[in-house]
């Protein structure tokens, strides 16, 4: 008997430890082992996926693999390069005057341009019931009775899926729907500035909106094509024409954005049908697009998963790239028919800690490295390259580094009467040295070795590298805050900040008349749990100039509402690029665009009118060294009036697996799913190797059980038989 | 310029209220009776001695002031620095002051990080970098160091026991004259637990105490005892600054809900009728908000107060205080409830003794009755209340400041240290000090309140056990 | 006791509605409809025109309480206090602040809501009165002694180090379960066991003591004393009696829990990445979602309310001399 107890333990035991070549720890469905899935992550619940309202990368992400625009970003190529992508051709604006007759582009006389984009022949749209017609070839969930809907939740709970062949109508609706009254397109203000007839038409449909509204028929379907947009007209079935007013030569990026996308108008009235919006069935939560994947499970609480469109077309990966693409590996896969992953699995995960741990157990195939808790994964080399750690390498984890389209910065309030640029001549020349010692003192080198890992590069000027009008080298640094020795930029001395600050009338961080210290005000957000130290390192630089500085932390409508007023002293925010060109950079210091003035970009009410003439010239000019030389004299006023102390260009850092092949970080296109390619096989088996459950503790925990267990077993026994016998 | 806190202002009421009922405890014998059994609690003793030491620690940190600038040449000094100090950062300012770079591990010699260094002969090489201030005065660290660090246990061990003969002496002093016998008989007395009041435990924790403090002070001359956190503080220096906002939110929030419970409690059961309904109808619907959400709008609400009126506050240490007063308040708020039904169920059985309703046919007024006679016989429930809420609340802290409704995050505590510590777990190799460090000193702290509490508990009414769910559990058990 | 239940469920409404206004009051001195409309909006190129228009299509454009310009009832009805929270009375959650529709969202959380909240409440009342009643019938000797030790050690630690101790023992090191996550049906028992476990831990401190002073002070009892003089045994003593007796002060402090059981655990959500409402919450207090907070505070409330009542009625099933009226 004890034998056989004892055979059986041992049973047990071995079976436990034989499933030892198992992983217990795969958070997915164990079937999906060494399928073609690629695994990636979310913090952020997408808010839109209507790509009428859709801004924000998180959105991106998804979005841009199912929407296609006319144009997209090349992938490989640096700088940015526009590239068709559902058009034939990129676009060639034709400007025209008045009475509509071909100008050249630089004459006075222009009134118009006129965009044609041709669309290619053939493209399907993805599966949809909308699309669903029965055999007499009538739409078939488009007049649906509230009983039709009855157990429907999702759009798969629809049986029918048809497709249709996508036109240029389908990209004029969309433009349509930027001036939707029920919508709120983040774009609509500019667009209704440059797009013909937009204003008015929003007009029009708000109008009818009011009508149907008042008609007793509110949220009924608003049928836009009743109603003509003068600035886009249909030519063909594949081409069409938008007519901006005046010249934007940028409008040819946006034609890049999801805000150009094609909808197709039986979507819009399929979701548009009564009890639609109540099940949560619209094109804010179903995007519907004619891109490489679709998607087919959205759950924002806990995962979104895209899936291959079975009607795709099919595109060819490219076959040229950057200077260092094909070693890089880039290239092996040119001309290849894409896209090369079957499915697409996001899973939410709220913190960084689970998603960094989830990368390293290979259940994540890539992690953007945006927290702290990620810098043991990057190693700054001699050279100021950065690698991954040797630990990281051992697994085989790659890093992608690349400075992003963005500009961290320290914007000093042009209307503030210490540091801002009114007052008299005196006081405005005081406040542009005060500003300019503080440049100095502020060390943004130490900043991204302490807190972005080396993540970044000190900016020169707002205008980040890759896009045009930054300059590299000698020729590129301010001169206000740096000297160029041996090669490099090097930070002007703390002398030298404080003389300048002696100038301004604060020998000494006191004020040269009252004796008062000088303290200055500092707003930002930052005030998690995590941001204290950050918090220390602004005090600190400050204290390098015996300027003390009390820092405000606020929550961020709190913030912007300061801002607004113009009421923050100095603080701290970014700006990441809508498009990769100049003028989206050096309009955040236009007048016009002020903050407190009139709700503009201009966070820091920065004023010249000498850098608005320059920046009117500029705005509409082609890249080439006319805008180069205009642009370098309105650096040289931004530099020397310091509006901003120009932080840094975050470097985006991103670690994948050694199984993901054809990633390579862009930062205008979203879309390059399409381009990427796993090892399922090889991560199965790094998997299982990484994963190998430890079973002793469970051995230790039942042991300790016993254990406890046993003194209160004894005690009872005893207790009983003491009962037993007192009885 | 010394600064008095808002917390510090009430920290110092609090201390001056105990001290009161001190005094008037000490004149009714009744009372007095109670204390001694609590007095002749080992457990309930020892903790009592780890929470002094907590409190001594605490109260050294709310003695605040801002330094004096120093004079520049040709000008008259008249000008203060923005920093707050505290009398508590002056006996450390050499922990607060010996800054490293980043992390370092627990009595290290180097940084927990490579650098890229220059070597005298030109060339570049990655190693860990010597500290500026942990064991600095070591030549060769890799050889000395072991038995330097041994040197400066014995020398802490040496002085613990010196400070805790010193002690033991006074002590012993004391309770010879006391009992009117010899030292031997004195000490044979303690030891053996023959005295009334549990001064063998007394004594023993205090030598515990200082043979574990020993060390440290000695170590922390010259070393980072509990090692450097990311932006290379000392971490002991941070967890003896997370000590006073656990006693604050601890205390205070006790204290900011008092005057609620008691008085509306009282009220509401003596009175009766419809202002009974009102009160009941209050807490009911204050019982009813889950106490998260409660909490955090109330937080939101009062950091836009702080945030729109930043010219209230001088200094930032002030705003962090002002926020740490209003979470406590609001801690207050939620969680008087529990005491307040407690006392109302209490104040209804005492309304039908003999002694109310004589007082009553005698014409007192009904304030009257409730000051004097109600009041003083709900006192035990009141205590064994704070006693048992305060380790709830320090706990809580913690939680709240996890979910970002804490306290400041420039205000050092256990919750912002755990927070920031905890991705410091995902770290490889892990750093796992600061965590640690904050856990123990958290798990000490609050483990002394619970086994105090709990003996107050049973000398003032055993009966009351655990009937209450501290408000915070709450917190906890999310 | 029907007539006792109707009357409880009016008592109600008087508390709902001061919760209601309680809640409107704290969030909108916090957040202005501007402030959530900027919120929802976005940061880049949100021009004042698009606020107004968000605000006008959820109402916010309104006054809060009382419209002066109106006539008769209007005054109170045309207000965002009114619209917004009348509705909630007839379960009409309306849409979250991102035009997401809260009764589906709050249906789908569920779920995975109770299946956490579930086996911690049972598996917890299991162990931990268990244990506390091992406590009692050792009473007295050492067994009970370092029992309590131990509970008032487990009492004191930090629930914050249960969860990240255990996630990183258990999950990190020893690979044994998934970090995070959730999935539905039979494959949830992965990710559930570890929260469960660490949520049953964390509590056993203070209620294994909590019962275990109940049960003492029921067995100090007379009618106890008399059944051991019958020469029952201890153990049909302490199931038969004291377990039985001890349950009106237990039922008091359990039943009214179950039903915020729906409510979901806010820290081990979010710790371990459970998409249930406890998380569903912190992200509405992030995103400053009036909607969805004050729908969440409006269930939690008619949840304690019933968890009340709950209690009171479960008073009766178990002592048969407490009648309602």
């Amino acid at each position: 008997m004890r034998d056989f107890q004892v055979q059986a333990w041992l049973l047990l035991l071995a079976a436990l430890l034989s499933g030892c070549g198992e992983v217990w720890n795969n958070p997915y469905p164990t079937q999906d082992g060494g399928r073609n899935i690629l695994y990636s992550a979310f913090t952020e619940r997408p808010k839109h996926l209507d790509p009428v309202q859709s801004y924000s990368e998180d959105e991106a992400e998804f979005n841009a693999q199912i929407y296609e625009p006319p144009l997209q970003y090349h992938y490989l190529k640096r700088p940015y390069a526009l590239i068709p992508l559902a058009a034939e051709a990129v676009p060639r604006p034709r400007t025209v005057d008045a009475a509509g007759r071909d100008v050249p582009a630089d004459s006075p006389r222009v009134a118009h341009t006129l965009y044609e984009i041709r669309i290619r022949p053939g493209i399907l749209y993805q599966p949809h019931p909308a699309f669903a017609r029965d055999a007499a070839g009538k739409l078939l969930y488009h007049d649906l009775k509230p009983d039709d809907l009855k157990d429907i939740y999702s759009l798969r709970d629809f049986p029918q899926a048809g497709t249709r062949e996508l036109t240029a109508e389908d990209y004029l609706y969309q433009i349509k729907r930027l001036a939707h009254p029920r919508l709120h397109s983040p774009v609509f203000g500019l667009m209704s500035e440059y797009v013909v007839g937009l204003k008015e038409f929003a007009e029009t449909l708000k109008a009818e909106d009011k009508a149907l509204a008042d008609s007793g028929k509110k949220n009924a379907w608003l049928d836009l094509s009743k109603f003509p947009l003068a600035g886009v007209e249909p030519i063909d079935k594949y081409r069409y024409r938008i007519r901006i007013k005046g010249r934007y030569p940028q409008f040819a990026y946006w034609l890049a954005m999801n805000f150009f996308a094609p909808v197709p108008i039986e979507a819009d009235r399929f979701h548009a049908q009564p009890g639609m919006a109540e099940r949560n069935l619209t094109l804010d939560w179903y995007p519907i697009g004619t891109g490489p994947y679709m998607l087919t499970e959205n759950n924002p609480n806990a995962r979104m998963v895209l899936e291959r469109n079975p009607n795709y077309r099919g595109e060819a990966y490219p076959d040229e790239g950057e200077e260092g693409d094909r070693p890089a590996g880039l290239l092996a896969d040119a001309g290849r028919r894409i896209p090369f992953i079957d499915k697409v699995v996001f899973s939410r995960e709220r913190e960084g800690i689970p998603l960094w741990n989830k990368f390293l157990q290979g259940y994540y195939d890539f992690s953007g490295i945006s927290s702290d808790s990620f810098d043991q994964a990057v190693r700054i080399s001699v050279e100021g390259e950065a690698g991954v750690s040797p630990e990281m390498a051992a697994k085989g984890i790659k890093l992608e580094a690349s400075v992003g389209t963005a500009t961290r910065y320290f914007a000093f309030n042009w209307l503030d009467p210490v540091v801002g640029g009114q007052g008299d001549a005196a006081g405005r020349e005081r406040a542009k040295k005060l500003r300019q010692a503080i440049s100095i003192a502020l060390d943004w080198e130490e900043f991204i070795s302490i807190f972005a890992n080396g993540r970044g590069i000190p900016a020169q000027g707002p205008i980040p590298p890759g896009i045009f009008g930054f300059k590299a080298g000698g020729a590129g640094i301010n001169p206000v805050v740096y000297d160029w020795a041996d090669g490099a930029p090097r930070r002007k001395s703390i002398a030298t900040a404080k003389k300048l600050l002696a100038e301004a009338g604060y020998p000494d961080g006191r004020d040269a008349k009252s004796g008062q210290p000088l303290v200055l005000y500092l707003d930002t957000t930052d005030r998690g749990p995590g941001d204290k130290p950050r918090l220390d390192w602004y005090r600190k630089q400050f204290a390098k100039l015996d300027v003390q500085l009390e820092i405000r932390g606020t929550d961020y409508n709190r913030f912007q509402e300061k801002v607004r007023k113009g009421a923050a002293q100095i603080f701290v925010w970014g700006w990441n690029a809508d498009y990769p060109d100049p003028e989206n950079f050096l309009f955040l210091f236009h007048g016009a665009q002020s903050r407190s003035k009139s709700q503009g970009e201009n966070a820091a009410n920065y004023s010249s009118p000498e850098y608005d003439r320059l920046f009117e010239q500029v705005k509409h000019m082609e890249n080439g060294p006319a805008r180069q030389a205009l642009i370098d004299r309105m650096l040289v006023i931004l530099r020397e009036d310091a509006p901003w102390s120009f932080g840094f260009h975050p470097k985006d850092y991103s670690l994948h697996h050694g199984w993901v092949a054809n990633l390579k970080p862009n930062h205008m296109a979203r879309n390059g799913l399409k381009y990427q390619k796993i090892d399922a096989a090889r991560r199965e088996k790094k998997r299982a190797e990484w994963n190998r459950p430890v079973l002793w503790p469970l051995g230790l925990l039942v042991v300790v059980l016993a254990a406890s267990a046993a003194p209160a077993a004894l005690g009872w026994r005893r207790c009983e038989q003491s009962k037993g016998r007192a009885a | 310029m010394p600064i008095v806190l808002w917390t510090d202002a009430l920290v110092f009421l609090l201390i001056a209220c105990a001290i009161g009922s001190g005094v008037y405890v000490s004149r009714r014998e009744y009372l007095l009776a109670s204390w001694r059994r609590v007095g002749e609690s080992r457990a309930g003793m020892a903790a009592l001695t780890v929470l002094a030491a907590f409190i001594l620690v605490g109260l050294l940190d709310s003695l605040h002031y801002r330094p004096r600038l120093e004079a520049v040449a040709g000008q008259s000094a008249n000008g203060f620095g923005t920093e707050v100090r505290s009398a508590l950062d002056v006996l450390l300012l050499p922990l607060k002051a010996a800054t490293e770079k980043t992390y370092s591990a627990p009595l290290a010699t180097h940084l927990y990080a490579r650098e890229t260094v220059e070597l005298p002969d030109g060339t570049q090489a990655r190693v860990f970098p010597r500290l500026k201030h942990g064991g600095v005065h070591l030549k060769d660290p890799a050889q000395d160091r072991g038995r330097d660090v041994a040197r400066h246990i014995l020398r802490g061990l040496v002085l613990a026991v010196l400070a805790g003969l010193t002690f033991a002496a006074i002590a012993l002093q004391a309770a010879a004259v006391r009992w009117g016998v010899r030292w031997p008989a004195a000490w044979r007395r303690i030891r053996r637990g023959e005295t009334r009041f549990a001064w063998n435990a007394v004594l023993a924790t205090l030598a515990v105490l200082l043979l574990l403090a020993g060390p440290v002070v000695s170590l922390a001359g010259g070393y980072h005892v509990f090692g450097t956190d990311k932006v290379g503080q000392d971490v002991l220096y941070l967890t003896l600054k997370s000590i006073r906002t656990g006693l604050v939110i601890g205390t205070i929030t006790t204290l900011a809900m008092l005057p609620f419970a008691v008085a509306l409690g009282i009220v509401a059961g003596y009175l009766g009728g419809w202002v009974d309904d009102v009160i009941q109808y209050l807490y009911t619907t204050l019982n009813s908000i889950p106490g998260v959400l409660l909490i955090a709008a109330s937080v939101l609400m009062m950091q836009v107060v702080i945030d729109t009126h930043p010219d209230w506050f001088a200094t930032s240490a002030q705003r962090a205080d002002a926020r740490l007063l209003a979470l406590c308040l609001i801690l207050g708020v939620t969680s008087w409830t529990g005491l307040c039904r407690l006392l109302r169920a209490e104040t209804l059985k005492l309304r039908e003794l003999e002694y109310v309703q004589a007082a009553q046919a005698f014409g007192a007024s009904a304030s009257r009755i409730m000051g004097r006679h109600i009041l003083p016989n709900v006192m035990h429930i009141v205590l064994i209340a704070v006693v048992m809420d305060f380790s709830g609340l320090v706990l809580a802290e913690a939680v709240l400041s996890y979910i970002g409704i804490g306290v400041d995050p420039s205000t050092i505590s256990f919750g912002t240290m755990i927070n920031t510590a905890r991705l410091e777990l995902a770290r490889e190799p892990v750093v796992w000090w600061s965590l640690v460090a904050a856990f123990a000193f958290m798990f000490v702290l609050v483990l002394a309140a619970n086994l105090f509490s709990d003996s107050v508990r049973d000398a003032f009414d055993p009966r009351i056990a655990g009937r209450r769910i501290a408000p915070a559990a709450q917190g906890q058990a999310a | 006791m029907i007539a006792y239940i109707i009357r409880r469920l009016l008592y109600a409404i008087p508390i709902l509605v001061g919760v209601n206004l309680l809640t409107f009051a704290l969030f909108f001195v916090v957040n202005t409809p501007d402030d959530m409309a900027r919120m929802q909006l976005g940061i880049k190129r949100v021009t004042p025109e698009a606020i107004q228009k968000w605000k006008a299509e959820r109402g916010y454009d309104r006054p809060l309480l009382y419209d002066g310009t109106a006539q008769g009832t209007d005054r109170i009805t045309r207000t965002i206090f009114f619209e917004k929270s009348v509705k909630l009375f007839v379960l009409d959650f309306g849409r979250a602040d991102d035009g997401r529709d809260i009764g589906h969202e709050i249906r789908t959380r569920m779920g995975p809501s109770l299946a956490i909240a579930v086996p911690v409440f049972l598996l917890g009342l299991f162990v931990t009165v268990s244990f506390a009643l091992l406590l009692a019938f050792f009473r007295a000797t050492y067994l009970d002694f370092w029992g309590v030790v131990a509970c008032v050690a487990m009492m004191s630690i930090s629930s914050l180090f249960y969860i990240i101790g255990g996630q990183y023992l258990v999950s990190k090191i020893w690979h044994l379960v998934p970090i995070s996550g959730y999935a539905g049906g039979v494959d949830a028992a992965r990710f559930l066991i570890l929260p469960v476990a660490i949520s049953v831990v964390a509590g056993i401190g203070s209620s294994t003591r909590w019962y275990r002073t109940i049960f003492l002070e029921e067995i100090g009892k007379d009618y106890v004393r008399t059944a051991r003089a019958k020469g029952l045994s201890e153990m049909a003593v302490l199931f038969r009696h004291v377990l039985k007796n001890a349950m009106i002060p237990i039922l008091t402090g359990v039943v009214v829990v179950i039903p915020l059981l729906f409510m979901g655990a806010l820290i081990t959500e979010s710790f371990f990445g459970i998409p249930g409402l406890g998380s569903y919450m912190i992200d509405a207090i992030n995103a400053q979602d009036f909607a969805v907070v004050r729908s969440m505070v409006f269930i939690g409330s008619v949840l304690y309310i019933v968890g009340l009542l709950l209690t009171d009625l479960s008073y009766t099933l178990v002592d048969p001399r407490v009648r309602l009226q």
